[in-house]
């Protein structure tokens, strides 16, 4: 307080009167605000992280300050469940792990056992694995797209997407007998056929899910706020996204070329004629264009494969392998036998281990398998392709605004299945 | 399959590799001693251009007829150049479960040596971060071990009690 007895001094003239000066200098004009670190947890329930992942995001204003991810909400003990039923029996887990493309999870874990056993599944049964995967592979792609589109805005495309989603699992509902966990394939082949009349439909609803995509394409790839969005936000460069372990459409948005399917081609994938597309930035506009361009080649390849398919048998004939057909079950002793050892043993994988990988939807899907030569693996491992690249995410969204997390959160496409296992 | 990798590692660092044999698919194994993990993992993605790092994962030997030392940590690479991985493996005892960590080489390794911790207990010194990824901090032991039981359940929430239903693999009641 100050002295009332003390005389006043008179303002120096150099000094500002406040009252009546423009003393001001232009930097104090703006308010200072005191700036809080705000915390705010994303998920686990959060419409724009599709499964549950929980993101405990530090903001100062709208920027992230710090971020980390804690998976985990849907682990449901896949290897372990594994190491505790027969080969066959671990194929309906393994839908579980990518269940937005369950067929192609289905048949990198046969192709992976295969290799141990070191069988040379029939011709049939290769195309079929084909066809079967790049449907997913649009499945997959179609969803990835659609939310991006919805997350950011635009709900038309979303519908479009998912009706063109609908009618792929229409057909994969009509070749493995159900919509989503498909559970297709078996150790030496299929399980079954194609339907009859269905390479037809497939064709027909094919040229319906294109036209439905040019449609999505048309909507969003040249939208101002979709652009604007998408583009220069999650950036990686190529030597993070390859020191993270990134691979499939994400990766080659950086402008890596590597596809699975090219390098180590598998099955027949070395007659078809297609292209794999790369982009330049990896940002995330480059990361939707990249699965709208593979959806183009999916559907070039399942046109290519529909016209190849040669007749022939669809499983090998070793009834240690695979079950020998019903009327030698029901007719002959050596059947019934075959049929109970590999129900109730389960095939005998012998004893070793291998790494195998194929491309699945968001990149390279690996198994690492160990049998000790029983009817049950010792281990399994699998190498899920969202799995590093959700461990990159931090380090792309760090110093960025908290609306890019969301399309960074979009493209890079995580499932919660695979990730957590 | 190729041994071109694991050929140059052993003519650089012939003390590092313990033992060399491929598998019967073919591929090509290197055993490395862990305390020359880093210096491997450095010269694979230096100077053999192995920069993709695809994962780790470790295997418990329990059940096995080879089991000591007891857990193997495995390693693939993959160059994009070469167009092949290269594998490669830690064994690491049960007493002493602790191996180097190589995420200082390969930031893609942050997450699966957290897996592996999380996992199977194996711990990795110099990791900036070794936490659960998976399960919760709260998690009693690591369920991917042989000796961990199928059906030890430790919900963080009470379940409701369900006596009929059956739940999980395995055979009856008793894992």
């Amino acid at each position: 307080m100050a002295d009332p007895h003390k005389p006043v001094s008179p303002p120096s003239p150099e000094a500002p009167n406040p009252d009546t000066d423009a003393y001001a200098h232009e930097a104090e004009l703006e308010a200072h605000l005191q700036t809080k670190r705000m915390y705010v947890n994303m998920g686990p329930s959060h419409p724009a992280t599709h499964g549950t992942v929980r993101l405990k995001v530090e903001l100062e204003g709208e920027n992230i300050a710090e971020i980390d991810c804690e998976i985990g909400f849907l682990h449901r003990g896949f290897q372990k469940s594994c190491e505790n039923v027969t080969w066959t029996q671990c194929l309906p887990y393994t839908d579980r792990l990518n269940y937005v493309s369950a067929m192609m999870n289905n048949f990198g874990f046969l192709n992976a056992v295969e290799k141990l056993i070191g069988l040379e599944i029939p011709e049939r049964a290769q195309y079929i694995r084909v066809i079967g995967s790049e449907l997913h592979r649009i499945h997959d792609h179609l969803t990835c797209v659609a939310a991006t589109g919805m997350e950011l805005g635009g709900f038309a495309p979303f519908l479009f997407g998912v009706e063109a989603r609908e009618l792929i699992m229409d057909r994969v509902a009509e070749l493995t007998g159900a919509r989503l966990t498909t559970n297709f394939g078996r150790i030496g082949g299929m399980n079954r056929d194609l339907p009859e009349g269905w390479s037809e439909k497939v064709i027909k609803s094919l040229d319906k899910v294109m036209s439905l995509v040019d449609e999505m394409d048309g909507l969003l790839t040249r939208n101002r706020i979709f652009v604007d969005r998408t583009k220069d936000t999650g950036i990686i460069s190529a030597e993070d996204a390859i020191d993270y372990g990134w691979t499939g459409p994400c990766l080659r948005a950086c402008g890596i070329d590597y596809d699975v399917r090219k390098a180590k081609p598998y099955w027949v994938y070395d007659r078809m004629d297609f292209d794999v597309p790369i982009g330049e930035k990896g940002d995330n506009y480059d990361r939707y264009l990249m699965r709208i361009e593979e959806m183009k080649q999916s559907d070039r390849i399942i046109r290519q494969a529909l016209k190849q398919i040669p007749a022939g048998p669809i499983i090998l004939d070793d009834w240690r392998i695979a079950l020998p057909p019903k009327p030698e079950v029901y007719g002959t002793i050596e059947g019934v036998i075959s049929h109970f050892k590999l129900v109730m043993e389960g095939v005998q994988v012998p004893a070793g281990e291998v790494y195998d990988a194929t491309e699945a939807a968001n990149g390279e899907l690996g198994w690492y398998m160990v049998s000790d030569g029983s009817g049950r693996p010792y281990k399994v491992h699998v190498r899920a392709p969202g799995y590093p690249i959700l461990s990159a995410v931090p380090h792309i969204i760090k110093g960025k605004l908290l609306a890019d997390l969301i399309p960074t959160f979009d493209t890079i496409n995580m499932i919660g299945g695979e990730v957590e296992q | 399959m190729s041994t071109f990798a694991l050929d140059r590692v052993t003519a650089q660092f012939p003390e590092a590799v313990a033992e060399r044999y491929l598998d019967r698919t073919g591929g090509a194994w290197a055993v490395i001693h862990a305390e020359h993990l880093p210096k491997v993992a450095a010269f694979l993605k230096n100077e053999l251009d192995f920069k993709l790092f695809t994962s780790i994962d470790a295997v418990d030997r329990l059940h096995l007829a080879e089991n000591d030392p007891r857990f193997e940590v495995v390693y693939f690479v993959y160059s994009l150049s070469r167009h092949e991985h290269v594998r490669f493996k830690v064994r690491v005892s049960e007493a002493r479960p602790e191996l180097p960590s190589i995420v200082s080489v390969f930031r893609g390794a942050d997450w699966w040596e957290r897996f592996v911790w999380d996992f199977y207990g194996i711990r990795f010194s110099g990791h900036p971060d070794l936490r659960r990824v998976l399960l919760y901090e709260e998690f009693q032991g690591h369920p991917l071990r042989k000796d961990y039981a199928l059906r030890d359940r430790q919900p963080l929430i009470p379940e409701r009690p369900i006596k009929d239903i059956f739940r999980g693999p395995g055979t009856s009641g008793v894992s």
